[in-house]
């Protein structure tokens, strides 16, 4: 489908800060592509990030749009939904902005089962600072705070979205452009609070640490270790090593708090009207 | 509402009477002591009155929420002591950047860190001033009755909402806790003031203007849903909202983000002066330390020593013509009585200058000023 960029994109904000052979260009176009396939109003879609690269991409997005403080997108965006359940707010955030500093508000929008649809453009490393290690690096890589290799164990963003209680969870990778577009469709049309873990390659500060120069060699390395979902359940441990799931990996229904507080309100301005 | 309404109320439940009457329309807090008081009556009474509460994760988060609700046009509101006040400077920093309305409590107890959390202080209003990183103003208001609990939280709501800025509602233990008869204003006395919302087509909307607004510096704001489609950015930005590292484009905002507020101080301060006219002891107070400083100045009166008070009803912007007045008169002294090591009296000393001796009061391990203490010291220095 042909894309109407200018419909989208604040074409005047170009060109974007992102370096050469980022994958963050990719997941803007796969949610650009999502709004546009659902026909989405644009005057009713809010977009919120924190800090860091990926955080940059609402300035190019043509709707409302905020850009907030480290790790607190998605308690911004609270406020938004909460205020105005008709919007459909959208954050987007990155691995060390969600999973470090903004950790906390991460498992509680997922408890809650807020509507926001957070994507996570997980690049693995923080990249605005140049390169420190994030709660997302892979043990053993090297950043410029883990000189010897990372020590720490990672978290795996999608498992700790589904135990907080996160009724959708999904992940794909900018190696699987088209799976992402379509997640993040089923993500954003997903009642209650649905979380996207887009996995996106930073050549020039994780890349280039770790022996994948490139961005090909980046994508490569998605390529090769991405299992879809269907599969995932079939594997033993030893074959799960040094790979992950990609697809849709929790979807379940629940109440949405937007509307059961709604009901309350409802309820309470009835028997006060009595 | 039934007219002139005599109640029995808590300076927290005062509050959230007063922001209801306001218009809140959304509250996010914490629970933390002494303000909880004001959690609990928005969660019992917000959702009747059409407005959401929501019980945040954390302080911080209910800073950002409360930023994110004013957005999409609400009016908002959160409430804190000491510890909560010092997480929520981040994203009170971005809604003076942001220019974004919204009112923040600080019920303030001993500090630092934990303290004495049942216990009232004076000790934040420096922290009210200069917590958040970074050159701006603020507007910080100080109750020292229930009534005034309720009465500055809708002046609270009224500033936020005119000039685009959060304002703090600065209270001490006592006054939240405290008890008393309050007569509430009839809908009709109540004086509610909206945001100015842009006059001008979609395309054309720029939310950082310099010269826009019927308050000078002050630029209409839009809500999220409404088709402008405007973007904002704790960086530092151009009118358009979109960041700029320009030197001048920066300058001119940072001066224009200031300048709304400290050239508007004759419209923003409020004082109460009482017995000052004749006064050659002028007693400075503010919040419950007033109630006493009231007392002394009347018990010196009934002894035939001439004192008055200076109540800085707005403590930021700083009461500076007020005091000048003061100190064109040339008293005697000026005594400036608080619940900390001394704050106030350091911005107090700044316009006293050489002329005028400034004597200070003060208590901190949780314990109001008594009436007594304050007469001594007039005593003394007369």
């Amino acid at each position: 489908m042909a894309l109407p960029v200018e419909k989208y994109l604040r074409v005047a904000k170009m060109p974007h800060i992102w370096c050469p052979g980022c994958g963050h260009g990719i997941v803007l176009q796969s949610i650009v592509r999502a709004i546009h396939e659902l026909e989405l109003d644009t005057e009713k879609t809010v977009i919120v990030s924190g800090i860091g690269c990926s955080a940059r991409a609402p300035g190019y997005l043509n709707f409302d749009t905020l850009h907030t403080t480290h790790g607190r997108a998605i308690a911004f965006a609270t406020g938004i939904k909460l205020a105005k359940p008709e919007l459909n707010v959208i954050v987007i955030t990155g691995d060390g902005d969600a999973a470090a500093i903004g950790g906390n508000h991460l498992i509680h929008a997922a408890r809650r089962n807020l509507d926001l649809t957070v994507i996570c453009f997980n690049n693995n490393i923080y990249g605005m600072t140049s390169g420190q290690y994030s709660p997302l690096t892979p043990q053993g890589s090297y950043a410029t705070t883990s000189p010897y290799g990372m020590l720490e164990n990672p978290f795996d963003l999608c498992n700790l979205v589904m135990g907080a209680g996160g009724t959708f969870a999904a992940r794909s990778t900018t190696h699987h452009a088209r799976q992402l577009t379509n997640i993040i469709k089923e993500a954003i049309s997903h009642k209650g609070f649905a979380f996207v873990d887009a996995l996106s390659q930073c050549p020039t500060y994780f890349g280039r640490r770790n022996k994948l120069r490139t961005p090909r060699e980046m994508m490569k390395w998605f390529e090769d270790r991405a299992v879809p979902a269907r599969n995932w359940d079939k594997m033993s441990p030893e074959e799960r090593e040094g790979k992950f799931p990609v697809g849709v990996l929790t979807k379940t229904q629940a109440p949405e708090l937007t509307e059961v507080y709604g009901q309350l309100i409802e309820q309470l301005q009835q028997r006060g009207g009595e | 509402m039934i007219k002139n309404q005599a109640r029995l109320l808590q300076g927290n439940e005062a509050v959230v009477e007063g922001a209801i009457a306001a218009g809140l329309k959304f509250f996010a807090g914490y629970p933390i002591t002494p303000s909880t008081e004001i959690a609990e009556q928005c969660a019992a009474k917000l959702p009747a009155a059409g407005g959401t509460f929501i019980q945040m994760e954390d302080e911080i988060a209910s800073m950002a929420a409360v930023c994110g609700a004013s957005l999409a046009g609400a009016k908002s509101m959160t409430a804190t002591s000491g510890p909560g006040f010092s997480l929520k400077q981040e994203n009170l920093g971005f809604a003076v950047k942001g220019e974004i309305p919204c009112v923040v409590v600080n019920v303030q107890r001993v500090g630092p860190s934990t303290g004495m959390p049942t216990s009232p202080a004076q000790g934040d209003v420096m922290q009210a001033r200069w917590g958040a990183h970074g050159d701006h103003e603020i507007v910080a208001l100080c109750p020292s009755s229930v009534e005034e609990a309720f009465s500055l939280t809708v002046e609270a709501f009224n500033i936020a909402e005119e000039y685009r800025t959060p304002v703090i509602l600065l209270m001490d233990e006592v006054i939240g806790h405290l008890r008393e008869k309050v007569v509430l204003p009839s809908k009709e006395e109540l004086v509610v003031k909206e945001r100015e919302k842009p006059s001008v087509p979609q395309g054309e909307y720029k939310p950082f203007a310099m010269k826009q607004g019927n308050i000078p510096g002050v630029p209409p704001l839009a809500a999220y849903g409404e088709g402008y489609r405007f973007h904002v950015t704790g960086l530092t930005h151009g009118e358009d909202g979109f960041p700029t590292n320009n030197p001048a484009i920066a300058e001119k905002q940072l001066k224009r983000l200031n300048e709304k507020i400290s050239s508007n101080k004759e419209a923003l301060v409020k004082v109460e002066e009482f017995h000052l006219d004749d006064a050659e002891i002028v007693v400075f107070a503010y919040g419950a330390t007033a109630r006493s400083a009231r007392k002394a100045v009347n018990d010196a009166r009934a002894q035939g020593i001439k004192a008055g008070m200076l109540r800085p009803v707005t403590i930021w912007p700083f009461a500076e013509d007020a005091l000048l007045k003061v100190k064109a008169k040339s008293p005697k002294a000026v005594i400036v009585a608080e619940m900390n090591l001394g704050q106030m009296v350091l911005p107090v000393k700044r316009v006293m200058g050489d002329s005028v001796p400034v004597v200070q009061v003060n208590k901190l391990a949780g314990q109001l000023i008594e009436p007594e203490e304050i007469l001594s010291a007039v005593k003394e220095a007369i």
